[in-house]
Order: C-alpha cells, then sequence, then structure tokens
C-alpha cells in the first residue's frame, strides 16, 4: 500500500460521495458525471488492489492483519458496480444519492485498510 | 412526492435499502472475521455482532421483497435492531469490559459512526409511512388489487 495514493483514493471518494449525494438530493438521476465519479473511483480501487498484490514483493508489509485487509479491499472494489448497476434499473434521483452513499462507504472502508496497513493498533 | 408506488425497494427506500446492505456487509463481514480472530477477547460482543449482521441482512431482504409477509419481517427485524442497539448500547457504559468498541452495537454503534442507532428509527418511521393498507389516496386501484389477496 502506498500512502499517498490512499489519500488521493479517499479524497476522491469523499468528494465524489458528497457531489453525488447533493446532486441527488437536487433531483437529478444518475448522469454521465455522477456515474463517472464512481468509476473513478472503481479505477482507484483496482489500481490499489495491484499495488496491495505487488508491494510485499518489494518488502512493504500490512503491519495488521493481512486477511482482514483483503476483506476490505474485495468488498469495496465490487460496491460501485453494484451501485451504478442498481442505478441502471431505476433511473431517479435517489439512485445518485445511492451512488455518493457506495461512494462514501468506499472512503470508510479505504480508510479502514489504510489503519490495517499502515498503524495496526489491535 | 408526485408518484405513488407499491414496492419498498423504490424511492427513498432506496437508499434506505443501500445503507442497510452496506451495513449487513460491514457487520457480517467483520464479525465473521473477528470470530476466526479473535473470538476469545469479546466472545459476548462478537457473537451478537454476528446476529446483528445476520439480522440486518434478513431486514434488507424484507425492504426489497414485496408482500404483506415481508413487511412485517421488516418490522420485526427493524425493532429488533432497535433493542438491541439500545440493549447493547446501555449495557456497554454501564460495563465497558463485558463490550468492545469494536462490536457492532457497543457504545450505540460508535464504532460505525451511530448508523446502528440511526438507522432503525429512521427504518421504523418510512415504514410506518409505507404500510401497505394505507399504501395510497391516489392510484388506489392498484393497492386495493394487491390487498384484496
Amino acid at each position: 500500500m502506498i500512502e499517498w495514493f490512499t489519500t488521493v483514493t479517499v479524497v476522491v471518494a469523499i468528494v465524489a460521495g458528497l457531489a453525488a449525494v447533493i446532486i441527488g438530493l437536487a433531483g437529478r438521476p444518475p448522469a454521465d458525471l455522477t456515474n463517472g465519479a464512481i468509476v473513478v473511483v472503481e479505477v482507484l480501487l483496482v489500481v490499489q488492489l495491484v499495488i496491495s498484490l505487488v508491494s510485499p514483493l518489494f518488502g512493504n508489509y500490512p503491519t495488521g492483519s493481512g486477511l482482514e485487509f483483503w476483506v476490505y479491499l474485495v468488498t469495496a472494489t465490487l460496491i460501485p458496480p453494484l451501485a451504478i448497476l442498481w442505478g441502471l434499473l431505476e433511473r431517479n434521483r435517489w439512485s445518485t444519492v445511492v451512488l455518493g452513499v457506495a461512494s462514501l462507504a468506499v472512503a470508510v472502508m479505504v480508510y479502514r485498510m489504510y489503519q490495517i496497513w499502515f498503524v495496526q493498533l489491535a | 412526492m408526485t408518484t405513488t408506488t407499491s414496492t419498498r425497494s423504490s424511492g427513498l427506500g432506496r437508499v434506505l435499502i443501500a445503507v442497510y446492505g452496506l451495513l449487513a456487509l460491514a457487520a457480517t463481514g467483520r464479525s465473521v472475521y473477528q470470530i476466526i480472530d479473535s473470538f476469545d477477547h469479546a466472545p459476548l460482543a462478537y457473537s451478537l455482532s454476528a446476529l446483528a449482521g445476520v439480522v440486518y441482512i434478513v431486514a434488507t431482504v424484507a425492504l426489497v421483497a414485496p408482500g404483506d409477509t415481508w413487511y412485517r419481517v421488516a418490522w420485526i427485524t427493524i425493532s429488533f435492531e432497535l433493542l438491541g442497539v439500545l440493549v447493547v448500547g446501555t449495557l456497554s457504559y454501564l460495563d465497558p469490559i463485558l463490550f468492545t468498541e469494536k462490536a457492532v452495537w457497543s457504545f450505540f454503534g460508535r464504532g460505525y459512526g451511530y448508523v446502528p442507532l440511526v438507522l432503525p428509527i429512521v427504518g421504523i418511521i418510512w415504514l410506518y409511512r409505507h404500510r401497505p393498507s394505507v399504501t395510497v389516496d391516489a392510484g388506489s386501484d392498484a393497492a386495493t388489487a394487491t390487498r384484496s389477496a
């Protein structure tokens, strides 16, 4: 795991999440902007996945539980596609809010992954 | 509120279901890991977290599935969650050693941003406002058709 990249992921996920919640509450169904933002989050997660796979080869190990870390990462990677899919099934303002909630959940999960990798206390 | 729908999985309900789904995922996933990894640290708290996780899954399904039976299941599971978070939340403040911060209901869900406390309250309000018997005033033909069963 790379610290600055993880920070970028969390920030992007929070911004994309808040934006989608606000745009959704304003009454807009999912559009290119909101779907695109969560696609960016997904791309960052996939890159994170690759980084985390490769890191141990370079002596960069998680300080906490590897199993817990991977449960978080795999789950987080599944969330954006599900949110987009659900938004395609019924397009209304609440689908946009769901995109935002999903993105914010990803932000929390990546933050937890950061803790597990870098500052495991318990 | 221009359109009225007969299912619980549309409109604002979608957001509720999404959040329930995420909490179900978080609680179940984490408690399974905790039970595998360190059950002895807090057996009661982790067992309750696992139970909470399963109830969240059932609640999510009940919110998505149509029909009066599932509506009742949604009421039962969501009430159970509210009861759980209130009882365990209170107990964890009275006896902090018994429960760990990392369990879903401990300290009223503090470790989960108090979502476990807020969600059942929102859920109950939402269920109350979407009672199958009082579904709609307008467009009542669809509602009465489903009620006749």
